[in-house]
């Protein structure tokens, strides 16, 4: 095996932390933190500007897989907030991969740009692992589709232009069989907008769409292929696309906290310190397989769950050890006096209990590995 | 020089010749009938026909060359199999040594992995009790001692061929300071690591057949959701192990002045890599032999089935060079310095 980056991808990695100095400053964290937006529209369009989204977009410009995980690696280490990023580019892969030419057009430019978000619409308040069950629903009208139903999970629909939402179309089909999925832009009529605060700082939405309609233009994988436009893009997120390597950052802080207060010598700090390094480093070795497998021409459903599955789970043992260490400065915040790793050390704890619920739990990760790596039986 | 996760098309060839060959002449039975010991002549005479003893070896001293990715894999498939020969810890040797008995197979040389008390003995040397060279450390120098081994020692968890030996008597040779073994423990660690992957990596094999074929209520047990999350984890812990011990191995084998930057998850170093592929792999074996065995239910405690063959040496394998704390603290001291004053 070959573990080193390509001449040209350490020059791209190069770029990209020189970007993250300029534009990852403690400023943009607190407003992450204050706003619960985790978006940074000036750091996008840099990325934008300077040919990097396209660049790193699967199917797009050079599209290397490889490049695209150290994107998102370089970002998740350095507490940038990028999951606007993220979910705009995954869907301009799935656009580029699914979509029509008419689609690409007109949408993947203004991604690509960094100027357009997208938010996702699968869940909804009584379908969450079973998103297969959803009710929102399309239904044709002559040369239009009248979607009327609504969503849960939203987040950053309060900033985004673009909504990738999933519907019924088909009643009488098998229930994976009868959806579709349609991309729409988010000032579409009929689309109203409610936040929901979480444990973990972000603000993300509920959606209701009341009578909303659109055209075939906003069909997207085709009728009744809904399904297999979701697995699509799940495929994209789960692995590559950060989330995998957020306990890097909380390590640095929980650190300095640690040299700074004397307690780094006490050797069962140090050694939950080398364990947590550990899990950091296979964490990373993990999606850099589901990258190079990606890379390779293949598309990394299982690896990306097993690598989820991992990484989550790596970030929340870092999280629990941390801030017991810490003790009561453990729990003080964002610019508390004292606060252990200036707040980090308290927020990590409330943001890690969130990793393994969305983008497909840790549970409905296991059932894929159980049955489709394990070859076991269906077990529900 | 670009990442490349996958085997090369060399080492596939490696694999399967090896498990091949371990699952034709070393099925778990052999392991069993070599028990309390740990060790069966005629599989090593079979091994040395393979040329497997001196295949980490230089060319130019006899040897095949293979690079450390190629030894991995190899190690691998003697985890795999549970076979009672001493080769990780012989490869591992012969990073040092370059004597034509050793490199041929026809003597087998051993890792103290500890180094020798005032006394000069080495406790507890993993293969001690069958190796006629051992390497190690004595005071502050490296040495290599050729002695009679006593091819006996006390039975243990593992059913591993280990014996104290004496670093002073028998035919000595001083090689170096001290610091000259670390190429040796680092292999030996990286090689372990290995040996612990396949390990693990069969006694899911194990576990995911016996509950597809067992069946309760009418049904096989590993239809039940509580069973299969606790073998899901098994892939995701050996896959990782795996690419942890072949980076740890492209690095002892490629990278000069490794970087050590824990901080941005930027590790190349190899020495700490192959420390944390130990501690990483020696888990992932003690979690899938754990429940694996669970899995089996009664039988798996039972001595008739193959799965606590498989425990006893996850454990053995891992805690021969030490307790994983103090494993740890040395990685430690690596990643972060060591603790001033």
């Amino acid at each position: 095996m070959d573990f080193s980056l390509s001449p040209e991808v350490v020059e791209f990695r190069d770029e990209i932390r020189s970007i993250v100095r300029e534009f990852v400053t403690p400023e943009i964290a607190d407003r992450m933190h204050t706003t619960g937006v985790f978006d940074a529209p000036e750091l996008n369009l840099e990325l934008g500007r300077r040919g990097i989204l396209e660049r790193a977009c699967p199917g797009l410009g050079k599209g290397d897989p490889i490049e695209m995980y150290v994107m998102f690696n370089e970002l998740e280490k350095a507490g940038a907030p990028y999951d606007g990023l993220a979910v705009a580019l995954m869907i301009a892969a799935v656009v580029n991969k699914l979509g029509t030419d008419e689609q690409k057009e007109r949408i993947i430019p203004s991604i690509i740009s960094g100027e357009a978000l997208v938010c996702m619409g699968y869940s909804e308040a009584d379908f969450g692992s079973d998103v297969a069950s959803i009710k929102t629903r399309a239904v044709k009208d002559g040369d239009e589709w009248v979607i009327n139903g609504s969503k849960m999970w939203t987040t950053l629909a309060q900033v985004a232009e673009w909504l990738i939402l999933l519907t019924r179309t088909d009643l009488d089909l098998p229930k994976h069989k009868g959806l579709t999925m349609f991309i729409l832009p988010m000032n579409t009529p009929g689309i109203t907008v409610e936040p929901v605060h979480t444990l973990g700082t972000e603000v993300t939405n509920a959606t209701w769409y009341d009578d909303v309609r659109v055209g075939d233009e906003a069909v997207l994988g085709g009728e009744n292929n809904g399904w297999r436009t979701m697995t699509t893009v799940l495929a994209f997120e789960r692995g590559v696309m950060g989330g995998t390597n957020a306990g890097v950052p909380l390590l640095r802080h929980f650190h300095e906290w640690a040299v700074a207060n004397g307690v780094f010598d006490e050797p069962t700090t140090r050694e939950r310190m080398a364990r947590s390094v550990i899990d950091m480093q296979v964490a990373t070795l993990l999606t850099m397989r589901s990258a190079w497998i990606a890379a390779s021409g293949g598309m990394p459903g299982l690896e990306g769950s097993m690598t989820k599955v991992f990484a989550v789970e790596a970030y929340q043992r870092a999280s629990r050890w941390t801030q017991a260490t810490a003790g009561p400065a453990g729990l003080l915040q964002f610019h508390e006096e004292g606060a252990a790793g200036e707040g980090f050390v308290e927020y990590d704890a409330r943001h890690s209990p969130v990793m393994s619920i969305y983008g497909g739990t840790t549970e409905i990760n296991r059932n894929n590995i159980a049955e489709r790596h394990l070859g076991l039986p269906k077990s529900r | 020089m670009s990442v490349d996760l996958g085997l090369s098309p060399d080492q596939e060839s490696i694999a399967e010749l090896f498990d091949g060959f371990f699952t034709n002449e070393a099925p778990p039975a052999v392991a069993r009938a070599a028990e309390p010991l740990g060790f069966d002549r005629d599989l090593w005479t079979k091994v040395i026909e393979l040329g497997a003893p001196g295949m980490g070896s230089a060319p130019e001293n006899g040897g095949g060359g293979a690079s450390l990715g190629d030894l991995v894999v190899v190690a691998e498939t003697v985890g795999r199999s549970i076979a009672p020969i001493p080769l990780v810890d012989h490869l591992a040797a012969l990073s040092l040594l370059t004597d034509e008995d050793l490199i041929s197979g026809e003597s087998i040389a051993g890792v103290a992995v500890r180094r020798a008390d005032a006394n000069g003995v080495w406790s507890l040397v993993p293969t001690g009790a069958v190796a006629n060279v051992v390497i190690g450390i004595d005071g502050d120098e490296t040495v290599v001692v050729r002695s009679t081994p006593p091819m006996s020692g006390p039975r243990n968890h593992g059913s591993m061929p280990i014996a104290d030996r004496s670093a002073r008597e028998g035919t000595r040779i001083v090689l170096g300071p001290a610091s000259l073994f670390d190429v040796v423990l680092d292999r030996w660690k990286l090689l372990t690591a290995a040996s612990l992957v396949g390990i693990a990596d069969a006694a899911k094999e194990l576990g995911v057949a016996y509950v597809k074929e067992r069946e309760q209520f009418g049904v096989p047990v590993g239809s039940f959701q509580a069973v299969q999350h606790g073998l899901a984890d098994l892939p995701v812990a050996i896959d990782g192990g795996r690419l942890l011990t072949h980076k740890a191995a492209w690095a002892l084998d490629t990278v000069t002045d490794g970087l050590i930057d824990w901080a941005n998850n930027d590790i190349t170093d190899g020495p700490a890599l192959a420390t944390m592929a130990l501690l990483f792999a020696a888990d992932a074996a003690v979690m899938a032999t754990d429940r694996s065995l669970h899995y089996h239910g009664g039988y798996g405690f039972a001595e008739e089935y193959d799965i606590q063959m498989y425990y006893r040496r996850a454990r053995g394998w891992s805690l021969i060079l030490d307790d994983p704390t103090t494993v740890s603290l040395s990685l430690a001291d690596r990643l972060f310095g060591p603790v001033e004053g």
